[in-house]
């Protein structure tokens, strides 16, 4: 497996993605000494006598990606489909507007034109149900007669994904001024979703017309073996496989300069959503304003004055591809690393959520429970896999780190396997399964993913120094560890990368590692380059209040892990 | 890596600029190909369409969307005047009449029988383009806009905030190593793009906008006093629509950076010459860089184009990430294979040679170019 990669070359004075995907390739050549490229820098294809390739295939997040206006008549129901399909297809929401929008309905036109989409979604009514509502969403556009944001030749894509009986009166409305695509509505009765045909209708909208503006496209069309797919929504497909073929829930995450992606698959349902200003260099200024300086501070034991931490974090956003080369830079930016991944995970559980405005059929038992429609579907316990992925992760110096930023942010519950990217192949594995998904499967497991190990953290209330945890570790290759897990405590067992264990963990009173609380819980797991964490900090981790003991205890977790080499 | 490059900013004596002008929407352009420009003068003009009015005549009446249209008094494309009767609905044997004034002078541009709305339009705004660099007009772009071109000095910050803007260049320091403070901003700053060295305080930045200054130019700021001007704290590196009075330009970053030498020469050089400036920026795709351009008369044929440089041995560069952050270097190697850095991380590197002589290694995406 190999990588190669080159600056984009979207821009003056190239005007043509080719090129770096040339430079690229080029690149790719070098590091497997295979030929790839023929005299004139096209790739060669089908392979012949060890050199060229079988398949090419590409995502794009040109001009920053597939940028969508998501409209529908009630916020919490077919706004919320919507806007479900819109992330699902890889976009970036810029704004959703709905018939019970608190803004007047001269800011929602005002809204509409200065934002300038790719591509609007427009949903509401279930099938039969309203059509006024959806004819004055429609009133709306044409009120505000938006323009593209690339190029000005052609007219704005309009996907039409709500009540079937309001399509003629949405398109007299509409006429000569959108280019309408018209397609089974997301929401045709209250009780199902169908998200699928809005979410390849704008995948094909955007190889269409948005990428199409991106200079030298036609070129890189004619190259590839499978539709371009937004880089997100590639991503997202992939992870919904994963899932499904292996009855899993599966939690992923990429983190990358200006924003964070966050995937889940939990009771077979797929989710994603963009923190759209949270991300590690374009918008790091962003995390740091939105966590607040203390939240950041607290992960970090390093002791720099808050007037040069500002500094040097808002020096990033303005030179974004520079890399920490100081340790101290580093913990900086591992700090701000957990605070953008844990405020990416809070948006998503807010939004991952079961249908709202359902109506549920209630047991006595049920009364009792008081759960009502809307629910978030991200339940920390019943996660088994956490895949990172972006830079700050997939390249952390050292893969403790990464697991310890992942397990800071997203304080999982229970028992839970931890993965990284090796290097952002997910998008390319995802669009590669549109052409040999066997393949991509394969590849997705032996070389994509780089196996952290496991971890396992006790919910309930967590007291320093008291025993929380007795777990016994069975090798595959008959050893066998046992150890107790105490309060605000840290253990890593290991378990080498390729190997299994049978974990056998019996928690303290009051405490659930995943059968309920004091119950024993057995649990097969796999290994990996950090092998077993025992997390006995508690939820949420705890940490001093004092600064210098904070550090300190920062410091004695760190070491534990071994997250700095010694 | 042979086609690796790390772009820097752009200083240039003597550079060929070109500045695409385009209108939002469609309009009219008022100049035409090969026509010299005035960076002030307005060059083309479009009507941004008027804010819009959603009323709805079935609520107000009491109606059917359906009976809307046979209950209005006005068509389509009709202009009205506010206040002026648009709907009216007269019960029967001419009792209970009830009518919908209109809320705003405008024209009726649709009348919907599904939802009962008539949208009303209000009068257009009008638009002016100006020029923003003296020049010559290389391209018109019927209805769109213009290209203009210009031989001149451009030089680029790394930051700005605040728009475009016109004034002369007066530098209120005696070196690129000192700080703009209240004492050296002079008494009458009215028009001014006021240059510092290092960086300036928010007290002088304040007074220099307080006594008529159209724009700072420093090589550095505090982060804290740059959110005291703006009123919140900069997320992203995507500037411009400030309405700030005083453009503010970073050439270096944030902290105490001396400006770049090369940098505050050409600014002295430029002292007294009339310099259109702008601090929109936009780190991301489509990168935007704040902007001094100061046009000169030489004809265009003569200037070259702008080059894209090459990371090699004895190339410039900038440093511009702790340690040493802002020094200047030569470049002595590029060791092909990774090393592993004080963070822990292997990376490619460079070896640099810096001004005091000694050797420095350091990551390759922690510097930038130096154009000469």
């Amino acid at each position: 497996m190999a990588r190669g990669e080159a600056p984009t070359t979207v821009e003056a004075p190239f005007d043509d993605v080719t090129v770096g995907v040339a430079n690229a390739v080029r690149e790719l050549e070098e590091v497997t000494g295979r030929r790839l490229l023929d005299e004139a820098g096209r790739l060669i294809r089908p392979a012949r006598q060890g050199e060229g390739v079988d398949a090419y295939v590409s995502t794009s997040s040109a001009g920053g990606g597939l940028q969508m206006l998501v409209m529908g008549v009630v916020r919490s129901m077919t706004a919320e489909s919507a806007q479900r399909a819109a992330l699902g297809a890889g976009a970036i929401v810029m704004d959703t507007i709905c018939s019970n929008d608190r803004r007047l309905l001269y800011q929602q036109i005002q809204r509409i034109r200065q934002l300038r989409p790719d591509m609007i979604l427009l949903a509401g009514g279930i099938d039969g149900g309203t059509v006024t509502h959806v004819a004055k969403l429609a009133e709306l556009v044409r009120a505000a007669r938006p323009t593209a944001r690339l190029g000005t030749g052609y007219r704005l894509p309009l996907v039409y994904a709500g009540n079937r009986q309001a399509r003629e009166v949405v398109r007299e409305i509409l006429n000569g001024l959108v280019d309408i695509h018209e397609v089974e509505n997301v929401r045709p009765v209250l009780e199902v979703e169908n998200l699928g045909p809005a979410r390849d209708a704008i995948h094909e909208l955007f190889m269409e017309h948005v990428m199409a503006q991106a200079p030298g496209y036609d070129k890189l069309k004619t190259m590839t073996d499978a539709p371009i797919m937004p880089t997100p929504g590639a991503v997202g497909k992939l992870v919904e496989v994963v899932a499904r073929e292996k009855g899993i829930s599966v939690l992923g995450v990429d983190i990358g300069g200006a924003t964070t992606d966050v995937f889940s698959v939990f009771q077979g349902k797929f989710n994603r959503t963009v923190s759209a200003n949270l991300g590690m260099s374009y918008s790091v200024g962003n995390v740091l304003t939105s966590a607040g300086f203390d939240n950041v501070a607290r992960w970090s034991w390093v002791d720099l004055p808050a007037v040069e931490v500002r500094n040097r974090v808002k020096n990033k956003i303005i030179r974004p591809t520079t890399i920490p080369h100081l340790l101290e830079d580093l913990v900086i930016e591992q700090a701000l690393a957990r605070e953008a991944l844990r405020l990416s995970l809070e948006q998503h559980k807010e939004f991952a959520t079961t249908l709202k405005g359902v109506q549920i059929r209630r047991t006595v038992a049920d009364a009792f429970a008081q759960t009502s429609s809307g629910q978030t579907l991200v339940n920390m316990m019943e996660l088994d896999l956490i895949i990172g992925s972006g830079g700050v992760l997939s390249h952390a110096p050292r893969r403790e780190q990464a697991a310890l930023m992942m397990i800071d942010a997203f304080e999982p519950l229970g028992v839970t396997q931890l993965a990284v990217d090796s290097i952002f192949m997910m998008p390319h594995l995802g669009v590669l399964g549109e052409i040999a998904p066997e393949a991509a499967m394969e590849v997705f497991w032996r070389d994509c993913l780089v196996p952290i190990g496991a971890v396992v953290a006790p919910a309930g209330r967590v007291k320093t120094g008291r025993l929380l945890l007795k777990a016994r570790v069975e090798r595959d290759d008959g050893s066998v560890e046992e150890l107790d897990l105490v309060g605000g405590e840290l253990v890593r067992v290991e378990l080498r990368e390729g190997m299994h264990a049978r974990l056998t963990l019996q928690p303290a009173r009051g405490l659930n590692v995943g059968e309920g609380r004091g119950r024993r819980c057995e649990r097969r797991v796999w290994g990996g380059k950090v092998g077993i964490v025992f997390d006995g900090r508690g939820r949420p981790i705890q940490l001093p209040m004092d600064a210098a003991q904070r550090r300190q205890k920062l410091l004695q977790w760190a070491q534990a892990i071994g997250a700095f080499g010694q | 890596m042979a086609h690796a490059y790390t772009p820097g900013l752009l200083v240039r004596e003597r550079a060929l600029i070109r500045k695409r002008r385009m209108l939002p929407i469609r309009g009219k352009v008022l100049v035409q190909k090969g026509e010299r420009v005035q960076a002030q003068q307005v060059v083309a003009r479009a009507e941004l369409p008027g804010n819009v009015q959603l009323v709805n005549i079935a609520h107000h009446l009491g109606i059917e969307p359906s009976d809307v249209p046979a209950k209005l008094r006005v068509g389509v494309g009709e202009r009205v005047r506010r206040g002026q009767v648009i709907a009216e609905n007269v019960g029967l044997f001419g009792l209970f009449r009830s009518v919908v004034p209109a809320p705003c002078d405008g024209e009726v541009e649709a009348v919907s029988a599904v939802t009962g709305q008539v949208i009303l339009r209000e009068p257009n705004i009008p638009l002016e383009l100006t020029a923003y660099i003296s020049g010559e007009v290389t391209e018109v772009l019927e209805d769109e806009g213009v290209e203009i071109a210009a031989a001149g000095t451009i030089i680029q910050g790394i930051l700005g905030v605040g728009g475009e803007k016109y004034g002369r260049i007066a530098v209120a320091v005696k070196a690129a190593t000192d700080e703009l403070t209240p004492e050296r901003v002079p008494a009458d700053a009215q028009g001014l793009v006021l240059v510092g060295g290092q960086r300036a305080t928010l007290d002088a930045y304040r007074l220099a906008a307080e006594r008529g200054a159209v724009g700072v130019v420093v090589g550095s700021f505090d982060d804290a006093d740059l959110s005291q001007i703006l009123g919140y704290d900069l997320g992203i590196a995507i500037t411009g629509g400030e309405e700030i009075a005083t453009t503010l330009i970073l050439t270096e970053g944030f902290g105490r950076l001396a400006m770049a030498e090369r940098t505050f020469s050409l600014l002295r050089k430029l002292e007294g010459r009339e310099a259109s400036i702008n601090g929109a920026t936009q780190i991301r795709a489509g990168v935007i860089r704040p902007e001094i351009i100061v046009s000169s008369n030489e004809p265009l044929g003569e200037v070259e184009e702008q080059t894209i440089t090459e990371t090699r041995v004895g190339a410039l560069v900038r440093i511009i990430r702790e340690p040493h952050f802002g020094v200047l270097a030569r470049i002595k190697a590029l060791p092909p294979e990774p090393v592993v850095i004080d963070s822990g991380a292997t990376v490619r590197v460079m070896v640099v040679e810096l001004p005091d002589g000694r050797e420095h290694v350091l990551p390759r995406a922690n510097v930038e170019l130096i154009e000469l």
